[in-house]
């Protein structure tokens, strides 16, 4: 018990001070690009090097988040600046046509609707699955739970049980052979439900879409209520996302 | 008489040409006489269509020695005679072979699926079971109670005690190996980056330095050094995880909560050189991607001597404590002879005496003439594999601030572009690298444009699941969580 004690003094206090106060994140973090000035005529770099097909070309390049790892290579490839990438974390989006960037940054306004925070604002339990996930993804959503980001603190917690559960966050490109249980788990969870698409892979396939065996995103099968970017998301990212969408900024 | 071809570094090319045909029945003498005389185990072992044609191609080492010989044989009709009975340790191997290319392995005791987790085109999937009145079958998953991967495990019990525990997996598939064909391209990278999430490190080296085999590119010191602190710091951070882990499945919540966010740390030292917390990006054919510069190196070392006290203080605890000591002691054991038997691999290995570790046998990047510590426990048992853990931690603490001293007398030095990777024709390449599970291997075998033509992956997990499910036999099923952290396998990484 003393050592116990004594390890619990050394160790402090470890829960971090957000959302009130934002977190301090690496300088190298990848975040939301933003997309500037003119292209070289006839420049399709960007679009070649990408090794998810985020990238649509037309007048200016178009950057898919929910399909970008946010590996950084077009801004490298870019010789006008075109495309540079910020260090702005808040990535979520209620719907896969706001993920699709081709300005300045615009900053994450209020995702949530009357509805949901009426519904789950105080308690939200939520059953994962890992459909093809690389294990990055669930690891970074594990770390919810650990002291830093304390998620329980905001009434959110992982369920072991769909049963138990209001909604399901699916991580991986939906393979085959996960199609069925994922359909399965999500219809043992009784009405209202919510569906959370945490990844570039859940969302789109990501670097796997265009794998024969694995999908082009959880919006094929289910309706989404909210796509989480990232390759994986920063666990800040995740945490901000289920902030905003329950109403508790 | 022919042999199979020796070769002396890691990583390694040749043309397909200078590695010698042997006759079916020669090729499996030799592979025998080597696995049982000469202390070599098996790295890898695959089937290639080459010019229409199937063989099998074998990639054997020796620990002791870091030689590696590499054979092959063609296939005649479709068939050969299976070896499994000889050789428990291919029978993973032979069974992939039948799943992948439909070569038949006659006579192989027990040829159900890999990676299809139904009933596949290829074979049935018929779960072991053990008859008796008093005999109940436990089954859980694909998806499990936990945020983990999907698979199915399943016992056969009588009371507590475990007779049987079969582990299908299959269901994480994403048929990577089948993607990674053809001309090379940026997704391959990023695909082998994602093979395994958590060993983001150790996948890509071996990818690269691969390619860099084949294209004779040589990387820098200091892309080297960079190299090495990243995998460490993988190593660390998992382990810190597992043990973090396995102290929640004996519910000692204090270390588990210590070191869920230690962890994490950790992680984000990796994210201050790459960007991203499991080293994605860092690792391109060539070299490094992100350079450490020499206040970086000097601010990770800082960051590392302040985490050190912290991490190792949150273990001892979890050490010190007898409820928790007896937990771990003499549950889930692994003989060493099992280990030489079924050639498991990594840390497996090492918490049953047995060193199995590709940094110190065959070499590479920075670790070559580098006077690497080492971890060895004997009991094989939970508590082992959790020491094990701490040791290497402590090693690694070592270990980093060391390659951040050479990396800092270097940091003037620049890291150079990615290079041009048109592969040779008809070429062969072997890399192995030491994830923090155990070796990874990658081979690469080209065709007559130099496109890929086999690309063949071999994580630790892929032998090392056959001994969780062996050292839950006569356990308790109430063992298994425990158990099973403590092996922590990876399910993408087997599945592919």
């Amino acid at each position: 018990m003393f050592f116990i004690l004594k390890e619990r003094w050394i160790q402090g206090y470890n829960t971090s001070a957000f959302p009130k106060v934002a977190p301090i994140l690496s300088p190298r973090f990848v975040g939301t690009p933003q997309i500037k000035g003119a292209c070289a005529t006839n420049c399709t770099a960007c679009k070649d090097i990408c090794p998810s097909d985020a990238i649509k070309l037309e007048t200016k390049p178009m950057i898919d988040l929910g399909r970008c790892i946010f590996c950084k290579d077009c801004e490298d490839v870019c010789e006008e600046g075109v495309i540079s990438f910020s260090n702005e974390y808040r990535l979520a989006q209620t719907s896969r046509e706001a993920l699709h960037v081709s300005g300045e940054i615009e900053h994450i306004g209020m995702l949530v609707k009357r509805e949901i925070r009426a519904l789950f604002g105080r308690s939200l339990q939520l059953r994962q699955i890992s459909a093809g996930g690389c294990n990055a993804c669930e690891a970074d959503l594990n770390v919810l739970g650990t002291p830093t980001y304390d998620l329980a603190r905001f009434g959110i917690s992982f369920a072991a049980s769909p049963r138990h559960s209001d909604g399901i966050i699916v991580t991986g490109p939906i393979n085959e052979h996960m199609r069925e249980p994922l359909l399965r788990t999500y219809e043992a969870i009784s009405e209202p439900k919510i569906v959370i698409a945490s990844g570039a892979c859940a969302i789109s396939g990501g670097i796997f879409h265009a794998n024969d065996v694995c999908s082009q995103g959880l919006d094929t099968l289910l309706h989404v209520d909210l796509y989480i970017p990232g390759c994986p998301p920063h666990p800040y990212t995740t945490l901000h996302a289920l902030l905003n969408y329950l109403g508790k900024l | 008489m022919e042999d199979f071809k020796p070769f002396f570094t890691n990583p390694f090319a040749s043309p397909i040409d200078a590695i010698p045909l042997l006759s079916e029945d020669l090729f499996w003498d030799k592979v025998i006489l080597a696995v049982n005389e000469e202390q070599f185990r098996v790295l890898s072992l695959f089937s290639a269509s080459l010019k229409q044609t199937w063989q099998i191609w074998i990639v054997l080492g020796n620990d002791a020695t870091g030689l590696i010989k590499v054979g092959r044989f063609r296939v005649v009709d479709n068939a050969y005679t299976s070896r499994t009975e000889l050789l428990s340790c291919i029978h993973l191997f032979e069974r992939e072979i039948y799943e992948q290319s439909g070569i038949l392995p006659r006579n192989h005791p027990w040829l159900k699926p890999v990676r299809s987790p139904h009933q596949s085109a290829c074979s049935q999937m018929d779960f072991y079971s053990i008859e008796g009145e008093d005999i109940h079958e436990v089954a859980v998953g694909p998806v499990h109670a936990g945020i983990i991967e999907p698979g199915h495990f399943r016992f056969q019990c009588y009371g507590e005690k475990v007779g049987h525990l079969e582990i299908s997996l299959g269901y994480q598939h994403r048929g990577v190996e089948k993607a990674l064909l053809g001309m090379p391209k940026a997704n391959h990278l990023k695909q082998v980056e994602a093979l395994c999430g958590d060993s983001t490190t150790a996948h890509s080296t071996c990818y690269a330095q691969n390619m860099e085999a084949l294209t004779g590119i040589k990387i820098s010191e200091k892309e080297a050094l960079i190299r090495a602190i990243l995998l460490e710091l993988e190593r660390i951070a998992n382990h810190v995880g597992d043990i973090g882990a396995l102290s929640g499945d004996v519910a000692f919540l204090t270390t588990a909560s210590y070191c869920g966010k230690l962890r994490g740390n950790i992680l984000n030292l990796t994210a201050q050189i790459t960007g991203n917390r499991f080293g994605r990006g860092g690792i391109c054919i060539g070299g490094t991607r992100y350079d450490i510069d020499y206040a970086l190196a000097q601010t990770l070392k800082t960051q590392l001597k302040a985490l050190q006290p912290k991490i190792m203080g949150a273990i001892e605890l979890f050490f010190r404590s007898p409820s928790v000591l007896d937990r771990l002691e003499k549950t889930g054991i692994i003989p060493q002879e099992w280990v030489m038997a079924y050639g498991f691999t990594g840390l497996v290995a090492k918490a049953s005496n047995c060193l199995r570790d590709v940094r110190t046998s065959y070499p590479y990047g920075s670790y070559i003439d580098r006077d690497l510590k080492t971890s060895l426990e004997k009991s094989g048992d939970v508590f082992a594999r959790a020491k094990v853990r701490k040791e290497e931690i402590l090693i690694c603490f070592e270990l980093v601030q060391t390659l951040l001293k050479e990396l800092e007398m270097i940091a003037h030095v620049q890291i150079q572009k990615q290079q041009n990777t048109a592969l040779p024709a008809e070429y062969f390449s072997f890399s192995m690298s030491e994830g923090w599970r155990g070796g990874v291997a990658h081979t690469i075998i080209t065709d007559d444009k130099g496109d890929i033509q086999r690309y063949k992956v071999v994580d630790p997990s892929f032998f090392n699941w056959t001994a969780l499910s062996l050292a839950m036999r006569d356990g308790q099923i109430s063992d298994f969580p425990l158990c099973n952290k403590s092996f922590n396998l990876s399910y993408c990484g087997f599945d592919l």
